[in-house]
């Protein structure tokens, strides 16, 4: 009797449709020395899909499902979380971690995986001939470089000549990627480059401020994370260094960099891949239905916020190539691989973005199979101490292609040439 | 007139000084629980981070644990809507550190006496995360402006009464004005501790514990006692460790970090001196600043200061394993 009652029981269990769902992996950061960075983001990926979930049942029919994984910004436990998720399904990761990012290209290309690094990451992969796995659109590093370059070129008057720069750099993988980009700008339009380097976490730079203070560069620009970022504006409001000429690069212009400097860091400057502030009509969406009935992934009070829409934004941008991957195989429950085809073939559009309650969030770009960093089109905001708000003061404007692509090229072809990968897209 | 060169040297030999009292503030909370009980605390780092989170929190009204209580009972609770004033809540915020030592105390270290060291020091780290974590539980994990009222930014009468000395390419001695306030207060700490332990009785009897254990026990003083006294004095100096480094960067859970600046200062200064602790400090600031600024930035690459710091005091060791003012270890058979 007990052995028919095991049976049936199998037997229905087996015949039961199941549930499918379309996993999404958010290898974040709650903890630690940059949590306060992480939270946003991982809050912002979360309450997107979370939305689709309960205002349209998912997407396509399927209900969407976020795999949470701490990583503590520590490469390590980031490759940790991606072998204990890449099981489940995974469509795409978003590593949030140059480091980690390095780390999974190799094992998310051998797996059939997706990442989407955006605006981190290893910048080379923009070309999709090599990197057939990994997509940094709408923007990378290089391009952040370029468009720091080309404000300062703007105020100017296009005539920089003569002029000094500072980059003042995490020293990681990450910080050092826009040296290469600033370096040909640097020798294309004549200005003087100086580097200095912060180590990690960044608490103490008074060494690098004081040399700022003796070089007096005309401008500075930054490549900082975490409490390196606000170290480094309160450093630059102390030796009374005009805030207007200090541009940071995305992840050094959050309101957390500029906050504990109060009103002398008014001013201060960050270039970005997408809109800030929440005066979205889909933000709207966000609290009826997610934050008001309490499903919210924070407490609701970081929705504007520049590192919460970058991850709201990297949601929609995820959802979105799920949407093209349903539309081009027929089918709503997606596999890994269909994932890849929808995120080379995704197009995002002006009127796309106003009809998912947000216009001009970000730039509208079309991803190929040899292009994977999209346009590249970056923006500047600035930072208003009185109203604690950002705001663009720019359009989203094309970077230096002609100095970018050969770097791009360069560097992805010796990556190539070191794994033996034969270039694809012909 | 002296040369640019020369007086930028200066300068950053100044800045390094300052730097310096600003690790000897750290290092100075790992020298009075090592001293008066033999264990490495681990979280001194960690306590410098959770008494600034709770004066910051004391001070913009916060409700403690808010996340959770909203996450269990769906209401919506921030703030108190009130304001402390800085100095009561740095009051209020010492009878949290207080209660800390308190609780570290009775719930942990009353169950080790007698252990081995490495086990008490292994203590201290599991300590330290499950602070960390409490910490982000109770004031949460977004950066908070701390101002206390220190000042902040360059000294402009410095500036101004400097720049004589130099060319048009020198602007006068750049000292941070929060740093100069830190060194006074580090001296005025010093003298503190000093003149407690030298001439108060609770001093004193810390002194005989740090001396003998078990001779200051046969004389009646109480170890518990003077265990929660010694965890109540570190968690003053990280108190006050916290609020210059917290009104530096905002207070946020990096601020655990600055422990690892402490580690050459005490590697240097020894890990049973106070003045071992300040005058440490005061090594390892200017000798990374110079070294950065003499060859780092110019030769390596920069960033040589975290490195440089280590290695200092690695040499140091070498020559003097108890460190420049520690307690000379002789073991007779």
């Amino acid at each position: 009797m007990k052995r028919l009652a095991t049976a049936t029981v199998a037997a229905v269990m087996a015949a039961a449709p199941v549930m499918a769902d379309l996993v999404f992996p958010s290898l974040s950061y709650r903890t630690g020395a940059y949590a306060a960075g992480g939270i946003p983001f991982a809050d912002g990926y979360a309450d997107y899909m979370t939305l689709l979930n309960e205002r349209d049942g998912g997407i396509g029919g399927v209900m969407t499902r976020i795999l949470e994984c701490e990583t503590g910004y520590n490469t390590e436990k980031g490759v940790e979380c991606y072998e204990a998720t890449k099981g489940e399904g995974a469509l795409v990761y978003q590593p949030l971690s140059t480091g980690i990012t390095y780390q999974l290209i190799p094992k998310a290309t051998a797996d059939g995986i997706a990442i989407h690094s955006m605006g981190y990451g290893r910048t080379s992969a923009a070309n999709g001939k090599v990197f057939s796995n990994v997509f940094n659109y709408p923007a990378n590093y290089w391009n952040g470089a370029s468009a720091v370059v080309q404000h300062i070129l703007d105020v100017n008057g296009g005539d920089i000549k003569g002029k000094k720069i500072a980059l003042v750099y995490h020293n990681s993988a990450y910080g050092k990627e826009p040296i290469r980009t600033l370096e040909e700008l640097s020798k294309k339009h004549g200005f003087e480059l100086s580097l200095l380097a912060v180590d990690h976490p960044g608490q103490e730079q008074k060494s690098q401020w004081l040399q700022i203070r003796r070089e007096r560069p005309d401008y500075v620009t930054m490549w900082g994370w975490g409490v390196m970022n606000q170290v480094a504006i309160q450093e630059a409001v102390n030796i009374r260094f005009p805030m207007e000429n200090f541009i940071g690069v995305w992840w050094s212009g959050s309101e957390n960099d500029v906050l504990p400097s109060g009103d002398d860091a008014n001013g201060y400057k960050a270039v970005t891949f997408h809109n800030v502030g929440n005066n979205f009509p889909v933000f709207e969406d966000v609290k009826k239905h997610v934050v008001d009935t309490g499903k919210a992934a924070g407490a609701g009070d970081q929705i504007g916020t520049a590192i919460y829409n970058r991850g709201f934004y990297a949601a929609m941008l995820a959802a979105e190539a799920v949407r093209n991957a349903q539309a081009i195989h027929g089918v709503a429950d997606i596999t890994p691989a269909m994932m890849l085809d929808g995120m080379e073939s995704l197009e995002i559009t002006e009127a796309r973005m106003a009809e998912l309650g947000m216009p001009n969030f970000g730039p509208s770009f079309k991803v190929s199979c040899e292009n994977h960093g999209g346009p590249g089109t970056v923006g500047v905001a600035q930072w208003d101490a009185s109203s604690k708000t950002w705001s663009l003061i720019s359009d989203f404007k094309e970077t230096d292609m002609s100095v970018i692509q050969p770097l791009i090229e360069a560097d992805s072809a010796a990556f190539a040439a070191e794994n033996n990968i034969a270039e694809r897209c012909n | 007139m002296f040369p640019d060169q020369f007086l930028f040297g200066v300068e950053v030999l100044l800045n390094g000084l300052m730097a310096g009292v600003l690790y000897a503030l750290v290092a100075l909370g790992f020298v009075l629980i090592f001293k008066a009980s033999g264990i490495f605390n681990y979280a001194q780092g960690v306590m410098a981070l959770f008494a600034a989170l709770t004066l910051v929190g004391i001070m913009d009204g916060q409700v403690p644990f808010s996340h959770l209580i909203n996450a269990l009972f769906g209401t919506d609770v921030h703030h108190f809507g009130w304001h402390v004033p800085a100095f009561a809540a740095i009051l209020l915020a010492m009878a949290v550190m207080v209660g800390l030592a308190w609780i570290v105390q009775y719930f942990i270290f009353r169950h080790l006496v007698g252990q081995e060291p490495i086990i008490l020091f292994m203590a201290t780290i599991g300590l330290a995360y499950f602070m960390e974590g409490f910490g982000d539980m109770m004031w949460g994990s977004e950066i908070k402006k701390l101002d206390v009222g220190i000042p902040q930014g360059g000294s402009f009468w410095i500036e101004e009464a400097t720049a004589f000395l130099g060319g048009s390419n020198f602007y006068g001695f750049f000292i941070d004005q929060l740093d100069i306030v830190a060194a006074v207060v580090a001296i005025i700490l010093v003298v503190l501790l000093v003149a407690f332990a030298q001439y108060t009785k609770q001093g004193r009897a810390m002194r005989a514990v740090a001396d003998d254990h078990q001779a200051a026990l046969s004389v009646g003083i109480s170890l518990s006692f003077i265990w929660v006294l010694v965890w109540s004095l570190a968690g003053f100096v990280a108190l006050v460790a916290g609020i210059m480094w917290g009104a530096k960067s905002g207070v946020q859970f990096s601020l655990s970090l600055i422990a690892l600046k402490a580690l050459p200062v005490l590697m240097l200064g020894g890990f049973t001196s106070i003045p071992g602790a300040i005058v440490g400090g005061l090594i390892v600031g200017v000798g990374e600043k110079l070294f950065e600024f003499l060859i780092g930035a110019p030769f390596l690459g920069g960033a040589t200061e975290n490195w440089f710091a280590y290695m200092l005091a690695l040499v140091f060791l070498v020559f003097r394993p108890q460190g420049l003012f520690g307690e000379k270890i002789i073991e007779r058979v």
